[in-house]
């Protein structure tokens, strides 16, 4: 039987720096099951990052949740105390981060970093986070851990650091894993094994996975179910294989057919990549009804005319469109 | 001057100070305070008198030697109260923001626009004469560069990944500030605060040469050039010792904070 981890329910974050709040992501649904991998994919500026610091609690003022639950295990975080949340991250919730070069505290060994995690979390003494730092290491697959934890951030590679960062995330065995854009800043050869790691040891523990990226591919080979994000709600949301194969909304389309593919060149004739033509519209901006009208190319009136709601596809998931496909 | 030299002149002199200070009763042929003999009142410098003897009769050399106690003393405890209050302030005013960062900024240029010794004197009027007073008017007026420097160092810093994920890992916000933040702006509020010791001392000598400071007859560095002035024309050495003691040990700290600065300055490995 598959168990609910995250249910989030029509979360709204809004900025609120002007005299009446603006929406800057609303009506966002989706849950994620124990040991499930789910993507959040958009492009840039669509809410995806904004939704990754809801879940841990970390909006930043003007951002505040507006509206809408964030169930963990059944506990709404939205209206959690912060003392209460604090006790969650990187117990219940943990992150890891795009930067693995300027995540680790610069002037403390990866060592002591990973069993602070145990410190704080599980009370346990410096010497017994010691040793569960190295198994920790010893997990990640870093060589010769007893001798690494002695060192500093700047004397490890990237790839190293990001391994790091994945020890310390899942030091306490957290519910959810919010890996935001994991592997954007590393090499293409690491990247692969990165992903392969986290996911092994997240399938090895049930931990449930929020993987955000903007990595089509990635996201298409790795994750169970995915929902498309764009100028902050979600538009799409369908198993990964399907939103591929068959996209419904004109915007995962589009990302799609922005897609390069070996060989598509020569099957379809076409000289260059298609791109969706405009950009993102500002968070004052978003328009009256269809918030991709103004770049779609089957928009009508009545797509205009108010907002769009998602609707239920026959072949499984839901899309937020009039037209879809 | 070639790289480093400030660091080992700096550090050299304030070495020395620091061991006659320490070894001060060993060091000092007479004593300071109960030496007093008029028959030798204003000797000049020469085999029995080092550096020649006071209106009292008093050795200038052993007095100098036990007023090095004093000033480094006073010095040290006062940068140290200086830069615990500052950089509290202008960490968590830096990471915290809001209102409370309105209220120390406030607070800091309430402070900078009040010199430092008026302010001190101020309070040494209401406190009395005395080390404590003298410990608590100078420890807590002199902090407004070390709040301003952390606080801008914490601005800098705070957007860094590491923050956030120390944050992300369910740190607390005194977790972060001092463990994560603390050690990583460490570098320009060494350098600010071993500056500061120089201001510090020499804030102590303005205020016992105004006879707010250390009480007579204990030997301090400011009070001996406040008794020497009387005879400055008649016995200039009762003046100038205690003055070039000072002189150095502003000079010492002053070039440790710049031998400090670069060494810690990255940016300033390559420079010549």
């Amino acid at each position: 039987m598959t168990e609910t981890v995250l249910d989030v329910r029509d979360l709204a974050i809004s900025l609120c720096d002007g005299p009446t709040p603006v929406a800057a992501v609303e009506g966002v649904n989706f849950s994620i099951n124990r040991g499930e991998v789910f993507g959040l994919v958009g492009e840039s500026g669509c809410g995806k990052s904004l939704c990754a610091l809801a879940l841990a609690g970390l909006l930043k003022a003007p951002m505040a949740i507006s509206g809408g639950q964030i169930l963990l295990e059944g506990r709404d975080l939205a209206t959690l105390p912060p003392r209460e949340m604090r006790h969650l991250r990187g117990n219940k919730v943990s992150m890891i981060f795009q930067e693995p070069m300027t995540a680790l505290n610069p002037l403390m060994t990866v060592g002591d970093q990973i069993g602070e995690m145990f410190v704080l979390h599980r009370g346990l003494t410096a010497r017994a986070a010691r040793m569960k730092a190295i198994e920790a290491l010893e997990q990640v697959q870093v060589s010769s851990p007893e001798r690494r934890i002695n060192a500093y951030p700047h004397q490890l590679s990237g790839g190293m650091r990001q391994r790091v960062m994945i020890a310390i995330a899942l030091a306490c065995d957290p519910a959810l894993l919010i890996a935001d854009e994991p592997t954007t800043a590393l090499d293409v050869t690491i990247q692969a094994e990165i992903v392969e790691l986290v996911l092994d040891l997240c399938r090895a523990r049930g931990t449930a996975v929020m993987m955000i990226s903007h990595d089509l591919g990635l996201v298409a080979r790795i994750c169970n179910r995915v929902a498309v994000m764009y100028a902050g709600q979600i538009v799409e949301q369908r198993s990964a294989g399907d939103i591929f194969t068959a996209p419904a909304h004109p915007y995962t389309r589009g990302l799609v057919d922005a897609l390069p593919r070996l060989g598509r060149r020569l099957e379809r004739g076409q000289e260059r990549l298609t791109e969706i033509g405009g950009v993102v519209p500002a968070i004052r901006d978003f328009p009256q009804g269809c918030r991709f009208a103004p770049r779609c190319g089957r928009v009508t009136p009545e797509c205009r005319a108010a907002p769009v709601s998602m609707t239920d596809l026959n072949k499984g998931g839901r899309v937020r469109c009039l037209h879809h496909v | 001057m070639k790289a480093g030299a400030n660091l080992y002149v700096g550090g050299g002199i304030i070495l020395l100070i620091a061991v006659l200070a320490i070894f001060a009763p060993l060091i000092a042929p007479y004593d300071p305070v109960t030496s007093a003999n008029l028959m030798y009142a204003e000797e000049p410098p020469g085999a029995q008198f080092w550096l020649g003897t006071d209106e009292q009769g008093r050795d200038i050399f052993s007095r100098m030697v036990y007023g090095a106690r004093i000033s480094l003393f006073i010095g040290l405890a006062v940068q140290v109260m200086n830069t615990a209050i500052g950089v509290s302030l202008g960490l968590s005013a830096g990471y915290i923001g809001g209102w409370w960062d309105e209220m120390v900024q406030g607070l800091t240029n309430l402070m900078l626009s009040i010199p430092t010794i008026v302010f001190a004197l101020a309070l040494m009027a209401i406190l009395g004469p005395g080390l404590l007073s003298l410990l608590i008017a100078l420890g807590m007026t002199d902090w407004a560069y070390s709040c301003r420097i952390s606080r801008a160092q914490v601005l800098t810093q705070k957007s860094l990944n590491y923050v956030q994920s120390a944050r992300t890992m369910g740190f607390g916000p005194l977790h972060v500030m001092f463990r994560e933040l603390l050690p990583n702006i460490a570098g320009p509020l060494i350098v600010v605060a071993t500056m500061g010791v120089g201001s510090a001392i020499m804030a102590e000598a303005s205020l016992s040469f105004l006879g707010l400071g250390v009480v007579p007859p204990n030997p301090s560095w400011g009070g001996m050039l406040s008794s020497a002035r009387e005879q400055l024309m008649v016995a200039p050495w009762v003046a100038i010792f205690p003055g070039l003691a000072l002189f150095a040990a502003v000079l010492g700290f002053n070039l440790l904070g710049d031998g400090l600065r670069d060494l810690l300055d990255p940016h300033g490995k390559g420079r010549k």
